[in-house]
């Protein structure tokens, strides 16, 4: 198993180590829930080094990604960051992404945990493109602040950028701690105002220690990936290996956004299918709301009488809302907002209510 | 050291015999694997009615934390004729009192017979192992 160049600080700080996607990962470093409510009054500091980054170099970069890719790479502005997926041909996901596109370059962030895949499914289609993939991920650390202080904590560290005037999904390159030309994005994986920064291996333990220093007056604290999942899901941002995964397809999903049908896109793995899915979709994907006490979880089915009307794919307790969230697929006649189903807990049942996504997002609405 | 005055199972269980009777709960070690030392993190705790027949090795009953939800598995088979309702609405005394007052269920066992579960120490080298 692998550990991020901040693995001896998790341990130092006395953080309950997980396994995921093939990494050593905080998953808490103090009660989950507390950790959620950090990031939602103040602000929080994630190692998120795990994730796969990938940079595509070559005249033949954007063309390629947008054959792999299911959003429109040559319609992203320079210097912007759009959502998207790797899909098969049967239009079901080996991934989701972000890809970052500047002047020479495109560059992509992956789950950990298709990291490897993504890599080979890159190399195995890029056969005729002029490109070259470099995959960046042990290179470089990432570490994100989500908090709405994390503009003013992180400000006075950087030189030659202004946070302030960096748009949400716009990324750009500054000196940060005295090194010269880093990577940071305004993106998130919590509902929150935040930033993502790419920093060299290396710097990573100094980089983590300078961002608590900074932040200590305005109460910054190392958030784990438990708090993260909750954060993601409050903010209704999917997760793969729940809401999408190799039976679950983006458009179902309501990730439209991030697919693009659009004719000057041209052919891309994938897209046939996902327009037939378009077309006619079988079940979509919703919120639900439980006061309890139990927590919905993946795979709980959802009934409304004596009839089955889908499953549920995430939950958690929220903190935020103060009740138990979750997403599920539900038939297409199902899942208004304000309608009543039933979750099944090994016979007995919970009563549960539709509503409508995200639960909460400072970032859209 | 563990409680010297019952038995453990390797799904972190223990059962102590009283009267007649037996009283089951889980381990400090499987409140922490939980809770992580957060007790506010226990959110449910699932426990049968009296009358309940099980195996041993069966699944009485789960417990569900923010993160995760496990089995509570019988140590012994017999009938179930009391459950500590109390503990379902103070999941906290799991954290603070597992061995006596965090009890879970008392079972009227078919066998006096626990040779088959784990001494105090046998648990403790059990769970000093990777896992």
């Amino acid at each position: 198993m692998k550990q991020t160049p901040l693995y001896g600080i998790h341990t130092q700080l006395g953080a309950k180590m997980v396994e995921f996607g093939g990494w050593h990962m905080p998953v808490q470093y103090g009660p989950i829930l507390d950790e959620v409510k950090t990031v939602r009054s103040k602000a929080g500091l994630f190692d998120l080094s795990h994730m796969g980054r990938v940079r595509i170099t070559g005249k033949d970069a954007v063309r390629f990604v947008d054959s792999i890719a299911t959003n429109h790479v040559a319609k992203i502005p320079l210097g912007s960051i759009r959502y998207s997926l790797f899909c098969r041909a049967d239009g079901n996901p080996i991934d989701d992404l972000l890809v970052y596109r500047g002047p020479d370059e495109v560059y992509l962030v992956v789950n950990a945990s298709n990291t490897a895949v993504d890599l080979a499914w890159m190399r195995e289609h890029s056969r005729g493109f002029d490109v070259h993939i470099d995959d960046q991920t042990d290179a470089f650390a990432m570490i994100a602040l989500q908090g709405q202080v994390a503009e003013s904590v992180l400000q006075p560290l950087w030189e030659g950028i202004e946070l302030a005037k960096l748009g949400y999904y716009k990324f750009g390159f500054g000196t940060f701690l005295g090194m010269p030309n880093i990577r940071v994005s305004r993106t998130g994986y919590t509902g929150e105002q935040g930033f993502e920064i790419y920093i060299p291996a290396d710097s990573a333990a100094r980089c983590w220690s300078a961002v608590m220093e900074a932040g200590k007056g305005a109460g910054v604290l190392p958030i784990g990936l438990g708090a993260h999942d909750t954060l993601r899901l409050e903010a209704g941002m999917p997760l793969y290996g729940h809401e999408i995964d190799a039976t679950h397809n983006p458009v179902e999903a309501g990730l439209n956004f991030g697919v693009s049908f659009a004719p000057e896109k041209g052919e891309w793995i994938g897209k046939s299918a996902l327009q037939a899915v378009a077309a006619a979709p079988r079940r979509h994907l919703v919120g639900i709301q439980t006061p309890g006490p139990r927590v919905p979880r993946q795979g709980y089915k959802l009934f409304q009488g004596e009839r089955e009307i889908g499953y549920v794919v995430s939950g958690s307790v929220s903190p935020t809302l103060d009740t138990n969230i979750g997403t599920a697929y539900t038939e297409l006649a199902c899942g208004k907002p304000g309608e009543a189903c039933e979750i099944d807990l090994k016979g007995k049942r919970q009563p549960a209510r539709f509503c409508a996504l995200p639960f909460f997002s400072r970032t859209r609405k | 050291m563990r409680p010297n005055d019952r038995k453990y199972t390797e799904t972190h269980e223990w059962v102590k015999i009283d009267g007649d009777t037996m009283l089951i709960g889980i381990t400090d070690f499987a409140v922490n694997e939980l809770s992580n030392g957060n007790a506010d993190d226990l959110v449910y705790c699932d426990l049968p009615e009296a009358g309940r027949m099980v195996e041993a090795g069966e699944t009485f009953g789960e417990i569900e934390s923010v993160k995760a939800v496990s089995d509570l598995n019988s140590p012994v088979a017999g009938e179930v004729i009391e459950t500590n309702t109390a503990i379902e609405d103070h999941l906290e005394v799991l954290s603070k009192d597992p061995w006596n007052a965090g009890w879970m269920i008392r079972i009227k066992p078919n066998s006096k017979n626990l040779d088959h579960l784990m001494s105090a120490e046998q648990y403790e080298k059990h769970i000093s192992q990777p896992h």
